[in-house]
């Protein structure tokens, strides 16, 4: 049986797309400021406490003045759930993405920071191509879920193929590892994002996606939030702190998404994003 | 340990050895004055005209460079958002510039023990700022000017004139860091 399709404009998707680069980088999402805000008054070092201080005054001002808060203003990266009645008509969606990148780092005073390739390192001078993740749901509704991926701590991100027989013990030490190696490299407060299971490039992906959680919000499954909890505290006890320069909040959030593996596999992936964590979302 | 010394110290770029003698790690310092701005492109650049011995894009001796790359400027601002980028990767190109009489570097994050080594012989101090706040750095910066490798766009060379500009001392020159002294400062028993 042949089922109704709902038609979306390209040219709808391409605004859509302008629109979120721009707010993505001029706006904090509040449940990241909220995060920020509760560290700045758990914060023990004066020097920390200062740093995170200025970070809100930060934001406020990049609000105000609707310019980007970090000059890198990154990976354009989006997830797309894509109802399976929706058609794209008057152009091809990858494409309407693209263009929407392209004019909202242009009229958004964004920088353009990617280049052609790691060997050709020629800017391609509009911030394109987007990364783009498409998810097929059920229904007829499109959402766009941004996230601006900065490669100061997107460098400093791991993964790492683990045993069934290394397990969870395992896991965490790989990811506290992680966090101690990328110290004040990576902009701490941070947020990480961690992806367990799937095959290898899977455990990077849902890496990268359990960033775009509203801050904080834990995982649904009541044993996985409570290793969010573990990591969170045991990330906070590096001492790490804002900016590198020493204290207790080094991560406001520990996101952890799942994924069913092999019988021979433990993959986890570690991406990290720094202080100015970015994301918005729209639905079509 | 010096956590900051709550008051700042107040400097004028280009330094000299007796402006920076006596900054601690910790120290709050305001930047005023000349800072070039230079990231991992022009870096390379500076190697390639030192390895054929060409003329360099500015004479390093006193300066401060400042790790950035700023995002565009919208009208009526000398200066985009101009956050510290990660320093380690200017690692394998810093010690040519300090031998060469750098005074200061400006960025975020670990240095290699060479370039640690050779800012202790040669006299040169790193400051860290905070990338998060490339909005306020920029209000800082009160003129911009691209003095070289303009091809390179964000990642030209720019002459930046700033005053106030909120630095902290990381690296000083008796082998101070402030991100391993204020990692041991608050580490304390984790539970993994």
């Amino acid at each position: 049986m042949k089922r109704d399709s709902r038609e979306i404009p390209a040219e709808n998707v391409t605004r859509t797309v302008r629109d979120l680069c721009i707010e993505a980088n001029t706006r904090l999402p509040e449940s990241h400021l909220g995060a920020l805000r509760r560290a700045r008054d758990d914060e023990q070092s004066p020097l920390g406490r200062e740093v995170i201080e200025r970070l809100l005054e930060n934001a406020e001002v990049a609000r105000e003045r609707c310019i980007a808060f970090c000059q890198d203003t990154g990976y354009a990266v989006f997830f797309v759930e894509m109802g399976s009645e929706v058609r794209i008509i008057g152009g091809e969606i990858g494409a309407a993405i693209d263009e929407g990148v392209r004019r909202g780092y242009e009229e958004g005073y964004l920088r353009k920071s990617i280049v052609k390739s790691p060997i050709d390192r020629t800017n391609t001078g509009d911030n394109t191509p987007a990364i783009v993740y498409y998810d097929l749901v059920p229904g007829s509704r499109m959402k766009l879920t941004m996230l601006v991926k900065g490669a100061g701590c997107d460098n400093m991100s791991a993964l790492k193929m683990l045993t069934p027989a290394e397990g969870v013990s395992a896991m965490k030490e790989f990811v506290i590892e992680t966090i101690e190696k990328a110290g004040p490299n990576a902009s701490p407060p941070l947020t990480v994002g961690i992806g367990i299971g799937g095959p290898f490039e899977k455990a990077a992906q849902l890496a990268k996606k359990a960033l775009t959680r509203p801050s904080g919000e834990p995982n649904p499954d009541p044993d996985l939030a409570a290793l969010e909890r573990d990591l969170l505290d045991a990330i906070n006890a590096t001492g790490i702190g804002p900016a590198g320069y020493g204290g207790t909040q080094t991560a406001l959030a520990v996101h952890v998404e799942s994924f069913p593996t092999h019988i021979a596999a433990f993959p986890v992936a570690v991406n990290l994003d720094c202080h100015s964590h970015r994301t918005a979302a729209a639905e079509l | 340990m010096s956590v900051g010394n709550p008051e700042p110290v107040y400097l004028e770029a280009p330094l000299s050895m007796e402006d920076i003698k006596p900054l601690k790690t910790g120290d709050v310092v305001r930047l005023s004055g000349i800072l070039y701005t230079a990231r991992d492109a022009a870096h390379a650049r500076i190697k390639e005209a030192i390895e054929k011995d060409a003329p360099l894009p500015f004479d390093p001796e006193g300066q401060v460079v400042y790790f950035t790359g700023p995002a565009p400027a919208r009208p009526g601002h000398a200066l985009g958002p101009a956050g510290p980028t990660t320093a380690s990767r200017m690692d394998p190109y810093s010690p040519l510039l300090i031998e060469r009489g750098l005074r200061g570097m400006v960025g975020k994050g670990l240095r290699s023990d060479t370039v640690q080594r050779s800012m202790r012989e040669h006299g040169c101090v790193y400051f860290g700022a905070v990338e998060g706040t490339a909005a306020l750095l920029a209000d800082c910066v009160k003129e911009a000017e691209v003095v070289a490798y303009e091809d390179l766009g964000s990642e030209a060379i720019r002459r930046l004139v700033v005053q106030d500009f909120p630095v902290v001392i990381v690296n000083d020159l008796y082998g101070g860091d402030l991100y391993r002294e204020g990692r041991e400062r608050w580490r304390r028993a984790g539970s993994v």
